[in-house]
């Protein structure tokens, strides 16, 4: 059952742009996926090391402004010294998105881990706002807040075969989907291996952890690497889909958004981005069709509070709980009666 | 002190002091547990035993004096650092990862003695998946040797007390401890938890696991131990076999007070 599952919620997706005619819902999807995935790298950071990251979308805009820089190329002088970047394939800026953003991940994960809890917030939120007056201000580099437009979206292929422009919705949608599978890969190998453990420890009881010989900045460290790696990438993706960036987007309400997908689908469980993801990612599009753009936000609020309420744990968590009782109950009917209740 | 003595010296504390400000919780501690001996460390409350564990263990820095374990110093070394070493500690009250499975602490435990590479994992290589059973294997080894291997897949919180200390143990000795520190491993155990884990430190001894215990239970350590080490007022006593120091009037003065001299 619980390696069926997967497959086939896969198999549905899989699924989804052979019968989704609709080219905004499939673009819903897409910029859906694309934030799934930085939840996904945010869960890995709160969920599992329990270490709150309010800076989450400085990465996403690192990778997005990374990627976006080397495919389109720049001019620029640093210290009277003049440096030009000819344009490289969007495929490289994916790959060094996700470096740069990795990088600082080890650097804040360095620096802030000393401190952490309370302090840890805010030097990751701190470290969002730098990340965006920068953006905003050098723009010689960035452009400031005129954006960079005309970012070629991404080509795949090889020399002898030949290449392919995504320049569809559809391909958009496969190509994420596949890092979402791929970082769910990743994710779930890494918390079943003694590495993700020593994560959990850490959440768990940190001076115990360390007395049996965890180290604390390892493998916190090795999290915010992780972590800031995958959601740069997702902003490479995102940056690739869209064609355009500016500085709003390392406004705080995309992080808050990656919050909301994690705790209301359930922190520290693989599945919970996901299931949150696609519920705060899609509902606010189906809400359209029924109501006016102000009640639209209200019943979202809403519901994020009514989740957060009556399940504090997640929604995956709830689900897994009421799925393992309803299975004991039918494991405990199936035998004699009276031999059910332990001893 | 004779060489001889000094030459077997697995962990040897000297001249070791602590003080928190004007108080003075440890002024002169010197002694050393020999390979394979069970010391116990055994004094009133406030006497300084924790904070001696604290030192040794690297959670506490000294405010003079050195510790060192197999001959190489500990001065500055972080808990973990003290841990890889093959020294490891429990904790006095229960210390436990309590939302996670039985089975599971005990793999955490096991963080020692996993070879897994990171490339390897995320590939998910025949190496890795060799070294993630192989150490599943040893946690069902350790819950055995402990006895809890019945109540493996509980909640750790969920265990009864005695059986959530002897998970406590069950984490440090999945640590690889050469030298195993208890601190006050029974205390509020019933009597029949208490043989259990008497049994169970017997059989940690017939292994050759040296200990040093802190416990406040007087029979068992007078049973148990090879040598106490008595600890008042931060300062060492008396230092040698149950016998020596059930007759040691400084160590009754200071366990019972002056009235026994009126007695």
């Amino acid at each position: 059952m619980s390696r069926i599952f997967p497959l086939l919620v896969l198999a549905f997706f899989l699924s989804v742009p052979l019968w989704l005619t609709d080219q905004y819902y499939l673009h819903t999807l897409v910029v859906c996926g694309i934030f799934m995935l930085a939840a996904m790298s945010l869960n890995l950071l709160l969920g599992y090391t329990g270490q709150l990251s309010l800076g989450h979308v400085a990465f996403f805009g690192i990778g997005a402004y990374v990627s976006a820089l080397t495919s389109l190329g720049f001019n620029v002088s640093i210290f009277g010294y003049q440096i030009t970047h000819e344009p490289w394939p969007p495929v490289i800026g994916v790959v060094l998105g996700g470096a740069a953003a990795g990088l600082c991940g080890y650097l804040i994960g360095k620096l802030a881990f000393r401190v952490r809890g309370a302090y840890f917030v805010i030097v990751t939120v701190s470290f969002a706002e730098v990340t965006r007056l920068i953006a905003l201000n050098w723009i010689e580099l960035t452009n400031g807040p005129l954006a960079l437009p005309g970012i070629p979206p991404l080509t795949l292929g090889f020399e002898p075969i030949g290449y392919a422009t995504l320049w569809s919705k559809g391909a958009n949608y496969y190509v994420v989907l596949t890092f979402i599978v791929i970082t769910y890969i990743i994710i779930k190998r890494l918390i079943d291996s003694p590495y993700g453990r020593a994560m959990i420890a850490l959440r768990e009881n940190e001076i115990l952890a360390t007395s049996v010989g965890i180290s604390v900045t390892r493998y916190l460290v090795l999290a915010a690497v992780f972590a800031g790696t995958i959601a740069g990438v997702s902003g490479t993706l995102y940056a690739h889909y869209i064609q355009i960036i500016d500085p709003m987007i390392f406004m705080f309400l995309n992080t808050v958004t990656m919050v909301i997908m994690v705790i209301t689908g359930g922190k520290g469980t693989l599945a919970g981005p996901v299931v949150g993801g696609l519920i705060f990612g899609v509902a606010p599009v189906i809400l359209r069709n029924y109501v006016g753009p102000e009640v639209q936000w209200i019943l979202y609020g809403a519901l994020m509070i009514l989740i957060v309420f009556v399940l504090p744990e997640g929604i995956v968590p709830a689900i897994e709980r009421w799925f393992s009782r309803a299975t004991a109950k039918s494991a405990e009917l199936a035998m004699e009666p009276g031999k059910g209740a332990r001893s | 002190m004779t060489s001889a003595q000094n030459a077997k010296a697995i962990l040897s504390v000297e001249n070791v002091a602590m003080h928190f400000g004007g108080l003075i919780a440890i002024s002169d501690m010197n002694f050393h547990v020999n390979e394979g001996e069970l010391v116990s460390l055994i004094g009133p409350n406030g006497a300084g035993k924790t904070t001696a564990f604290n030192i040794i263990t690297g959670f506490q820095r000294p405010t003079k004096g050195r510790v060192s374990f197999r001959g190489t110093s500990l001065a500055g070394l972080k808990p973990h650092q003290v841990t890889s070493l093959g020294l490891v500690r429990t904790f006095q009250r229960t210390n436990l990862f309590d939302k996670i499975s039985v089975f599971d602490n005990v793999l955490i435990g096991l963080h020692r003695k996993t070879s897994a590479r990171l490339l390897g994992t995320l590939l998910s290589l025949p190496r890795e998946r060799k070294a993630e059973a192989e150490l599943r294997d040893q946690a069902w080894e350790i819950l055995r040797l402990v006895g809890i291997e019945h109540q493996a897949k509980e909640r750790a919180s969920g265990l009864p007390y005695g059986d959530q200390r002897l998970l406590g143990v069950a984490l440090a000795l999945a640590a690889q401890p050469s030298a195993l520190l208890l601190d006050e491993p029974v205390s509020g155990m019933n009597a029949t938890e208490t043989g259990r884990f008497i049994e169970l430190i017997d059989k940690l001894r017939s292994r050759g696991t040296t200990i040093l215990l802190v416990e406040h239970d007087m029979p068992m350590v007078m049973r148990i131990s090879d040598r106490i080490v008595v600890l008042n007022y931060g300062r060492i006593i008396a230092n040698g076999t149950p016998k020596e120091i059930q007759n040691d009037p400084e160590v009754i003065q200071a366990y019972l007070g002056q009235g026994v001299k009126h007695a």
